[in-house]
């Protein structure tokens, strides 16, 4: 435990730290958007495109952080363009531009004489590659994404919602739709280091469905993403620094095991509120079509009965085994 | 009385196939009228041209007086789409996505006013959804997901308001409390323009029919009565609309890479 609390003060974990923080905030929620849109893997293609930017700055000895950024968000935009056209054909058409992406990246890596060790630590993150200067980018950067999806959250959600209520109403829609998919390129370069490209996707998408499993708003969707973001991306690179004592583990996939490990807690609650949720569902207003009096009836149903009260027009049904039963004066009715 | 909607030998074509053909419609202020035609005869499209959602191929629409391309009063239109649910992929409340619809009245970067919470609450009464506000919209049922998106429409005050089938697919109780909502609207001196297939509870209320039949105006007059559309102007007697026509749309199976260059197929879906 020592051990760990050591580690934590090293100059790097600290670095690491900041850098999770704010990507662990900035990545859901931008990936609620994305969720909405119905792009839930946009961040992957984005992450994947990506990889030829760090290759390029690898190539030409600049910074690969820069470069990852302008190809991050050239990629974007022609995904979004693609997409915008809109047919049927469209995921397809965004699987080419993936696949040129990473092998471009690994082709061009090759090229400029680096090892694919120097690219793994893009492609699953890497503590010890943080630099001071790459602190202040990232959480410049995490801030601009984070005013943006937070500021500019009614338009957003508008467009993301339904672009063709919003175009009818004068919001520039493909203004909106650009500035996603350039907040999410931002948001796939920033966690770069903290998670790497491959992953960065389920740091933006994984908390997103994890909070809808017990969440009924978008406000709240949204809040609740981006706290389970950040504890999933903290906790993971603790857990990360606190294994590297045994093991090597990156942290990049400790992050994502530890978002998809609240996923799997989430999923049966969400899965009971839901099955809770039809079962309580009232029932068509219709008048029952004659006067049927239950068997004899020893249970006298009420608030806590145990038999699920059902709304039905103007009274209760009470389910129980399979019946709907309905109070009527001294006895129940069949309804 | 002033002419609200104008539209001179309207042309739209998609894919480079004529759809609409040399449409002229002139709609005056507070007018009800029903747009009606076999499916493919092109009533969708001609509100999504209307709407600026579709562009012209030829010919000139003006809204209010004004040159679609100029026109700047987005918070006059009201637009309900064909949409078979008001879900998207994150979950969502009923007051949330009708207060998108008061995007065009709100200030930029401001928080609701007093104002906008009460149009929104109001819009949320006409359609008689005021105790769901708090409500996921996908819990409910398909004909109220119907009403979120009129109430979403209502609550930028609009003053001309286009609806695209809101009826398709929705139960008749349903279709009652849709036809108020819009009676209410209507009374208020409002402009709507009402794409259907069947008017059923609506029918009391259309000022006017206008009948498409493969791309051209086969009538437009006096409502024609519910099940509306003659045989001879195009109408199928014994089909039922189910809805959802793009979805029977024939697929084309090569990865359309080269898209981009080509004029916009089926925009947004």
């Amino acid at each position: 435990m020592t051990e760990l609390l050591g580690i934590l003060t090293y100059p790097f974990m600290i670095r690491a730290l900041i850098a999770a923080v704010v990507t662990g905030l900035a990545a859901p929620a931008v990936g609620t958007y994305l969720v909405q849109k119905r792009l839930s893997l946009m961040g992957d293609g984005i992450g994947h495109c990506a990889v030829t930017g760090v290759a390029i700055g690898l190539l030409t000895h600049t910074s690969p952080t820069w470069s990852a950024v302008v190809v991050a968000v050239l990629a974007a935009v022609a995904i979004e363009l693609i997409r915008e056209r809109g047919n049927t054909n469209g995921d397809l058409a965004l699987a080419l531009l993936f696949y040129g992406g990473i092998a471009g990246g690994v082709m061009i890596t090759g090229i400029a004489g680096q090892s694919a060790q120097t690219l793994q630590s893009y492609l699953f993150g890497s503590l010890l590659t943080i630099a001071p200067s790459d602190v202040v980018v990232t959480v410049a950067l995490a801030l601009t994404v984070l005013v943006a999806c937070l500021g500019l959250g009614p338009q957003l959600f508008a467009v993301s919602q339904d672009a063709e209520f919003a175009r009818v109403a004068g919001i520039r829609v493909r203004f909106y739709n650009v500035l996603i998919a350039v907040l999410a390129a931002v948001t796939v370069t920033v966690a770069m280091r903290t998670v790497g490209l491959l992953l960065v996707s389920a740091l933006m998408v994984v908390p997103v469905a994890t909070a809808q499993q017990v969440t009924r708003t978008f406000r709240t969707t949204l809040a609740a993403a981006m706290g389970l973001g950040l504890v999933a991306s903290v906790g993971g690179l603790v857990a990360a620094a606190w294994l590297s004592f045994a093991a090597d583990v990156a942290p990049g996939p400790a992050i994502v095991m530890l978002a998809l490990a609240c996923f799997v807690v989430s999923w049966p609650l969400g899965a009971w509120r839901r099955h809770r949720q039809r079962l309580r569902e009232p029932f068509a207003a219709l008048e029952p079509l004659g006067h049927d009096v239950t068997d004899a009836h020893p249970h006298t149903h009420g608030d806590d009965c145990g038999h699920p009260a059902v709304p039905h027009g103007d009274h209760v049904d009470y389910i129980h085994d399979g019946h709907r039963h309905a109070p009527h004066g001294e006895h129940y009715d069949e309804h | 009385m002033s002419t609200v909607i104008e539209a001179r030998g309207l042309s739209v074509s998609i894919g480079g196939r004529p759809v609409l053909r040399g449409i002229d419609v002139a709609i005056s202020d507070g007018e009800f009228v029903a747009l009606m035609g076999a499916n493919g005869s092109g009533k969708s499209t001609l509100v999504r041209a209307l709407t600026g959602l579709r562009p012209l191929i030829t010919g000139e629409v003006r809204l209010f007086g004004v040159p679609l391309g100029r026109f700047r009063d987005r918070q006059r239109l009201g637009f309900v789409p064909q949409r078979p649910s008001a879900a998207g992929g994150v979950p969502a409340s009923v007051w949330e996505v009708v207060s998108s619809g008061r995007l065009t009245r709100r200030p930029f970067l401001r928080p609701l006013r007093s104002i906008d919470r009460a149009a929104i609450r109001n819009a949320l009464e006409i359609v008689g959804l005021e105790d769901r506000a708090g409500d996921g919209v996908a819990t409910l049922s398909g004909g109220q997901q119907q009403r979120v998106l009129i109430a979403r429409a209502l609550a930028g005050e609009p003053e001309l308001l286009f609806l695209d089938e809101p009826t398709a697919g929705v139960d008749l109780a349903n279709q009652v409390a849709l036809a108020e909502a819009l009676r209410q609207l209507k009374d208020k001196g409002a402009t709507i323009v009402l794409v259907a297939h069947e008017l059923g509870p609506l029918a009391p209320l259309v000022d006017r029919a206008i009948v498409l039949r493969d791309g051209r105006v086969a009538y437009d007059g006096p409502p024609l009565g519910d099940h509306a559309v003659p045989e001879t102007l195009g109408g199928e007697p014994h089909t039922h609309h189910h809805g959802h026509e793009l979805l029977q749309a024939r697929r084309q199976h090569a990865p359309q890479v080269t898209s981009p260059l080509d004029s916009r197929p089926e925009e947004g879906r």
